[in-house]
């Protein structure tokens, strides 16, 4: 791979500074306010990097919270701080947009283990000052979703209109509507599943040995070593990126096209595009995100698995629950696949839920809840809409 | 479910659902409903802002569901014959089963699973009993061909048709209370004060009010 260490290092720098000092608004819950953790460990204290859209309606119940993906952020509408990219959910979230912010409050919270701001591995351990590398606590989805709480709760709202995500985001969404029932009106989990199957943990452990292959990971002393582990962590998320799309979506856009040459080079330079395609993937992907907070978040969906945690029985973990569900999967996504989330709508319809369920024909694959998907914006801007009735907000409530 | 008898732009006009708004007429207000077979969500239209009705539908074509959830309508994509399993015992006050059992598999096992979710079930179908359907196949010797049954024998989603007599039948087999029985003539007008025979004969379609 190509690599400029000029301009690596002063990505690499841009990134460092969004851990501990982000461009977004940072909630500090103190040592005597720790996070209690799944594994039995408290994390405290620990931070809450977030950012809005809107304005919050003066009974506060105008909250859509959007829960991001594995590698996503806060940074939902806005660019990048890093990167100066376009925000990861602009065809979704935006005046007029299907999440509406003249119309709705629109709250993004950077999960814990993450690397833009909310604790993580990378953040300053407080019994040495130093970044806390592998000494960081196992965390679990419940886990970022507890600290999502908590946020909530700063903020004084006390239900949210609405939870959204997709992928992992998605599977935050199910885990809010089992763990905090009352706080959710309406919930919209997309491409996503209420435990994390067996393919999907093999692919993630492919990710996380690249990784933990990689000499300049450093047994995740890597900070302190003044290293990155850059080549493993490109060759983890090459290797999950291609789970995101669909073979027919790799074919149409690459097929067997060779990459500025006429002919194979009997070599094993990126002869073909799809080749050089993945590479700058993963080169691009290690300018912004930790290799550490990939193996956390990694693992946290790995224990993914909500039903284990009510008894073996999916239904119990929403019985008695009043919300108002969504779910969306894509046809073409086989990371996870419909009958995942068909099972959830059998588990809801099993407690009478109120539940909708789209499937969506596109050939994007997993990645299609980002793309531009007509029938996803219809789809939640209707279900929004109907939500956002039933809970009383006017029509006109424009906040801006 | 598929709209079984005729596409869901003709289905949702009032004038070719004459017997929506009379499955409109039986449900008390504010109640819970669960509508298999929605279509394209008229019926749950119709409930939810004429009679407050906490509505839930269950449609087969993945168009069909996309557009009602698009108009906030809650409406999941599944299938009569397999999916009213997941539901649990009197789940909703009515389950409603418009112009779709004829086009079931196993009708006597999806009427059963009606009856056990909701309290009362409301069933309409064409009836096959009616004069014109008689007459066609009596004098014509073809599969009848009318307004509620539109599609030629070898594309037609209905496999399951019956009569206002057999459906009586089936209720009795299963020990369903018929609590009303509506005929309907082809210009939707009620069939009142008319012996069952007649009404057999006269009506075009039927809409069941059942019980346990």
């Amino acid at each position: 791979m190509n690599e400029n260490p000029g301009a690596e290092s002063f990505a690499e720098l841009k990134r460092r500074e969004q851990i501990t000092n982000p461009q977004s608004e940072v909630v500090h819950f103190p040592a005597s306010e720790g996070l209690p953790l799944d594994s039995g460990s408290v994390l405290a204290p620990f931070s809450v990097a977030y950012q809005t859209y809107g304005t919050l309606n003066a009974d506060k119940s105008n909250l859509i919270l959007v829960c991001h993906a594995l590698t996503g952020d806060q940074y939902v509408a806005s660019p990048h701080p890093v990167t100066g990219k376009a925000g990861w959910w602009e065809t979704m979230v935006g005046p007029g947009k299907p999440i509406d912010t003249n119309r709705y409050f629109i709250l993004c919270p950077n999960v814990i283990g993450g690397c833009m701001g909310s604790t993580g591995p990378s953040s300053p351990n407080p019994e040495t000052g130093r970044a806390y590398g592998p000494d960081f606590p196992v965390i679990t989805l419940r886990d970022m979703v507890r600290a999502q709480a908590r946020l909530l709760d700063h903020l004084g709202v006390d239900q949210a209109l609405s939870v959204i995500g997709g992928s992992m985001g998605g599977m935050q969404v199910l885990e809010w509507a089992a763990t905090y029932k009352d706080r959710v009106f309406s919930a919209i989990p997309i491409a996503c599943a209420a435990r994390h199957s067996s393919q999907n943990i093999a692919f993630h452990e492919v990710g996380r040995q690249a990784v933990m292959a990689d000499p300049d990971w450093c047994s995740g002393l890597y900070l302190e070593e003044g290293k990155s582990p850059r080549k493993g962590l490109a060759v983890a998320r090459m290797a999950a990126h291609i789970t995101y799309l669909s073979d027919r979506a790799l074919h149409t856009k690459f097929g067997r096209n060779l990459q500025d040459r006429e002919e194979v080079t009997f070599g094993f330079d990126a002869d073909f595009q799809v080749e050089s395609y993945l590479r700058h993937q993963g080169m691009s992907f290690v300018d912004r995100f930790d290799a550490n907070s990939y193996l956390y978040i990694t693992r946290a969906m790995d224990y993914f698995d909500i039903a284990a945690d009510h008894g073996g029985v999916l239904a119990n973990a929403f019985a008695g629950t009043k919300t108002r569900f969504c779910l969306i999967s894509f046809n073409s996504d086989w990371l996870f696949p419909t009958k995942e989330s068909r099972e959830v709508v059998h588990a809801l319809n099993a407690v009478a839920a109120n539940v909708s369920f789209v499937e969506i024909d596109s050939n994007k694959g997993h990645d299609a809840f980002l793309l531009h998907e007509p029938e996803l914006f219809d789809t939640v801007r209707g279900f929004l809409s109907a939500a956002a009735r039933r809970r009383g907000l006017a029509d006109a409530s424009a906040g801006a | 479910m598929d709209a079984p008898v005729t596409p869901p732009e003709v289905r949702s006009a009032d004038t070719a659902r004459v017997d929506l708004l009379l499955i409109a007429e039986m449900i008390s207000p504010g109640s819970r409903v669960l509508d298999i077979g929605c279509g394209d969500g008229a019926l749950l239209r119709i409930l939810s802002e004429k009679h407050g009705v906490d509505g839930r539908g269950i449609e087969l074509s993945q168009a069909g569901v996309n557009q009602c959830v698009a108009q906030g309508l809650s409406v999941i994509q599944g299938d009569a014959d397999t999916d009213l399993v997941h539901y649990p015992d009197t789940a909703f006050d009515y389950a409603i089963l418009s112009r779709t059992i004829q086009a079931t598999r196993n009708p006597r096992h999806v009427l059963e699973q009606l009856l056990r979710i909701g309290q009362r079930v409301v069933v309409s179908f064409p009836n096959f009993g009616h004069w014109r359907v008689r007459v066609q196949l009596l004098l014509g010797g073809q599969m009848p061909h009318t307004d509620t049954l539109p599609e030629l024998w070898y594309d037609t989603p209905n496999i399951h048709l019956c009569t206002i007599k057999d459906f009586l039948a089936l209720c009795d087999a299963i020990g369903a209370h018929v609590e009303r029985v509506v005929a309907l003539n082809a210009n939707g007008t009620k069939l009142v004060s008319m012996p069952l025979s007649t009404q057999n004969l006269f009506g075009e379609q039927a809409v069941f009010l059942l019980s346990r």
